[in-house]
């Protein structure tokens, strides 16, 4: 990272170094370049490239399916796993506790904890459950797990009904991430034709699209939300509830968008290379395929990029409150409203951790969004 | 920026018109025939814009950018477009190329093949024809340029949009017209952000040429430039019409540049043509006082010549061209000023020897030039 950042500031710093190449990189190499400068950007977009991984491979990656229940480990709390394990000799793996239960003789309640007494293995690639991958090729192997299937190891622990946060978080991914890309793919449809329209042709239109746009910015989003949200038929199933759902946020998301896009019209409809353009007897698709459109790709790019993070946010509103995804549909938003009862808080915190990977996902398409903005003009 | 918004004066420009427009057009009989030797003849060129503002857009603006004007542009010479800024000659020029459609008055152009066509009228869909003969050079070098493309593309779009060449002659242009502008071919592959700004408007001049233009509308071409830069510029422009008989209309703020290049200068001021005639000739005997009140701001090297510290500089603001001052637009500001001045406009007439001037006291006046040194102050009494 640090060798490439040095190279990329290098070839920058000298135009004159290297005569022959000065000045002919196209526009999305120096781009990249430019955003290969942005450290911060760099990394989140690593943490990015990783998040979707786990998403497009979650059935791979995470021991056990996402609503495998384990009857008899509920609210098992979280493990640390070991290089080393020294009760039976010397041993290099991964090892962690056995689980052992208590009961409260008062409440007769039952709580698990770990036993040190016990040692349970994991290992890469071990025989699990059985899934398909992509819903297509029959796979049973999982990238980590417990080599005995009937020692089961929570890393994240479990929740009320036994089932393992970890894979619980790992397929949430899925939807989580995804619903913001689906969500932004709609409100970008949106907002490039409204707010192209609005920049390009100005006057009566521009003030109509304009006026709508701030209408809807002024309606409070929680309760409309709330509102459309509670309005889907109780009876569509999780697949149909997603598309509602992105449906709602991207009637919202669009109207960021179409202000950027209309921004970059305005600007553009004076420059004088489109006037030149004009002049040379271009149409007007080719001025705007060719000239209006590319000078502002990467600019909405860098406006996506940034809007996706309110959309997973606003999933995970939505869900939490229980208006969004219903189980057995499993994001990070559904994971958390199951956070919700103080109680069961109390006494599992762990169920608090579906939070951090949407402060990561969140933070990391911030940082990208934010290096990709300034990498978006490199000629300076 | 919502509420308010630009729009070509459409039902109104009606009664704006002309009616020596009319009158040229009885029927059958067609326009007056140009005369020989011009390429454009502008005749009472109007270019009126109107503003809506308010509520439901009910307040109205007419800015009279350019207001009646007449001029000839001769074949194979270079004419001057000056005065301050907003006074309509950027107007002028973007009505000539039809960015903006006059909304009056005649635009009559000698079209290559020898017909005569008024180009204020012309339907959009005949524009193109002539947009492949009058070409543009724009002011600002940075923003002229898609800085997408390469300079090879820059120059190759006209030709390849209007079908004039494709491939190897197409690459054989490209080069040849790089070589002309004196740009050196190997650099075709550079996108704008590699160029300097006087290279960039070798590139901006390279792309107006590409298609074997007649008249060039040149809006501030140099204004944008670096001193050492300009002179490269303009010399450029020099050599280019003398190779290629291009005809400049060359709209500039710059008088120093318009003396260098222009064989004749037309003064606008708010809208109207207040003097025209042979660079020489302005420069030397300008007869309106606004035309003197320019060329007394030209600062001067030579301590010899008339400075801008002798002079009294122009007093106001230019007038507003959405409401300009009755009679002579000028008069609050022209120490001249008389009572005819404030209700009478005074129209563009040709003096004896064929200047043309609108002021009502151009013959009582003797103004400095740039290189006449003798006082005219006690003129005053007279006028």
């Amino acid at each position: 990272m640090n060798g490439m950042t040095a190279t990329g500031t290098a070839v920058l710093d000298t135009p004159g170094g290297n005569q022959s190449e000065a000045g002919t990189v196209g526009h999305w190499k120096l781009v990249w370049r430019r955003f290969r400068r942005h450290k911060l950007a760099m990394v989140s977009g690593g943490v990015l490239l990783v998040i979707y991984l786990v998403a497009v491979f979650a059935e791979f990656i995470a021991p056990y399916g996402a609503s495998t229940r384990f009857g008899d480990h509920q609210y098992a709390p979280p493990q640390i796993i070991r290089p080393i394990d020294t009760t039976d000799g010397f041993d290099l793996g991964m090892f962690a506790d056995g689980y052992q239960v208590e009961v409260n003789e008062e409440s007769q309640r039952r709580t698990m904890s770990t036993d040190p007494s016990q040692t349970r293995e994991l290992g890469f690639f071990v025989q699990g459950e059985e899934y398909e991958l992509f819903g297509l090729i029959p796979m049973d192997r999982h990238l980590i797990g417990p080599k005995d299937p009937e020692q089961p190891v929570f890393v994240l622990g479990t929740d009320r009904l036994g089932r393992d946060m970890l894979s619980r978080i790992v397929h949430g991914t899925r939807i989580s991430m995804s619903i913001g890309l689906v969500g932004v793919a709609a409100s970008m449809v949106l907002g490039i034709i409204i707010g192209g329209a609005s920049g390009y042709f100005g006057g009566a239109v521009d003030t109509a699209a304009q006026r709508v746009i701030e209408f809807i910015m002024s309606i409070p989003t929680l309760p409309l939300w709330m509102t459309l949200a509670a309005a889907l038929p109780q009876d569509w199933g999780p697949l149909m509830k997603y598309f509602a759902i992105t449906v709602i946020l991207s009637m919202i998301g669009w109207t960021e968008l179409a202000r950027v896009v209309r921004g970059r019209f305005l600007a553009l409809r004076e420059e004088d290379f489109v006037e030149a353009a004009r002049l040379d007897n271009c149409g007007t698709f080719r001025i705007m395929h060719k000239y209006m459109l590319p000078s502002f790709t990467s600019h909405i790019i860098a406006a996506l990029t940034l809007a996706i993070p309110a959309m997973i946010l606003a999933e995970t509103a939505l869900s939490f409150l229980g208006l969004g995804l219903q189980p057995p549909a499993v994001s990070w938003g559904v994971l958390l409203n199951e956070a919700q009862n103080v109680r069961s808080l109390v006494a599992a915190p762990w169920l608090l951790i579906p939070g951090i990977p949407v402060v990561i996902a969140v933070l990391a398409l911030n940082f990208v969004g934010d290096g990709l903005r300034d990498a978006a003009d490199p000629y300076n | 920026m919502t509420s308010r918004s630009t729009v070509m004066a459409g039902s109104e420009s009606t009664q704006n018109r002309s009616p020596g427009r009319r009158a040229t057009r009885p029927g059958a009989a067609g326009p007056a025939p140009m005369a020989d030797g011009n390429l454009l003849e502008v005749r009472n060129l109007t270019m009126h814009f109107t503003q809506r503002s308010g509520w439901f857009r009910r307040t109205r603006r007419v800015t009279r950018a350019v207001d009646g004007i007449s001029f000839d542009v001769r074949t194979g010479e270079t004419l001057g477009l000056v005065g301050e800024s907003g006074c309509g000659k950027t107007s002028t020029g973007r009505s000539i190329i039809r960015t903006y459609t006059p909304t009056g008055g005649q635009l009559r152009y000698r079209a290559a093949d020898g017909t005569e066509v008024d180009l204020a009228t012309m339907p959009s869909s005949k524009l193109p024809e002539y947009r492949r003969q009058i070409r543009m050079i724009f002011q600002d070098p940075f923003s002229a340029l898609n800085p997408r493309m390469t300079a090879r593309d820059v120059i190759a779009e006209p030709l390849k949009v209007n079908k004039v060449a494709g491939g190897r002659e197409l690459d054989d242009r490209v080069v040849e017209l790089l070589r002309q502008v004196g740009l050196r071919p190997e650099y075709r592959d550079r996108f704008p952000h590699a160029f300097s700004g006087g290279e960039r408007q070798r590139l901006v001049i390279a792309r107006a040429l590409s298609l074997n233009p007649r008249l060039v509308v040149a809006d501030e071409a140099v204004s944008a430039l670096d001193v050492s830069v300009r002179a490269q510029i303009l010399e450029l422009l020099v050599d280019l019409q003398r190779q290629q008989g291009l005809t400049y209309v060359f709209i500039s703020h710059d008088l120093s540049v318009v003396e260098y290049l222009c064989d004749r200068v037309a003064v606008m001021y708010v809208g109207k043509v207040v003097e025209l005639g042979s660079t020489e000739e302005i420069f030397a005997r300008p007869r309106h006082p606004y035309t003197q009140a320019l060329l007394a701001a030209v600062p001067q090297p030579d301590p010899t010549r008339r400075n801008i510290l002798t002079q009294p500089p122009l007093e106001g603001e230019v007038a507003d061209p959405a409401d300009p001052p009755p009679g002579c637009h000028f008069h609050p500001r022209c120490p001249f000023a008389q009572e005819i001045c404030r209700t009478d406009a005074p129209p563009l007439r040709t003096t004896s020897d064929g200047h043309q001037v609108a002021c009502h006291f151009a013959e009582q006046l003797t103004l400095d030039g740039l290189t006449g040194a003798t006082a005219g102050r006690d003129d005053e009494q007279q006028a």
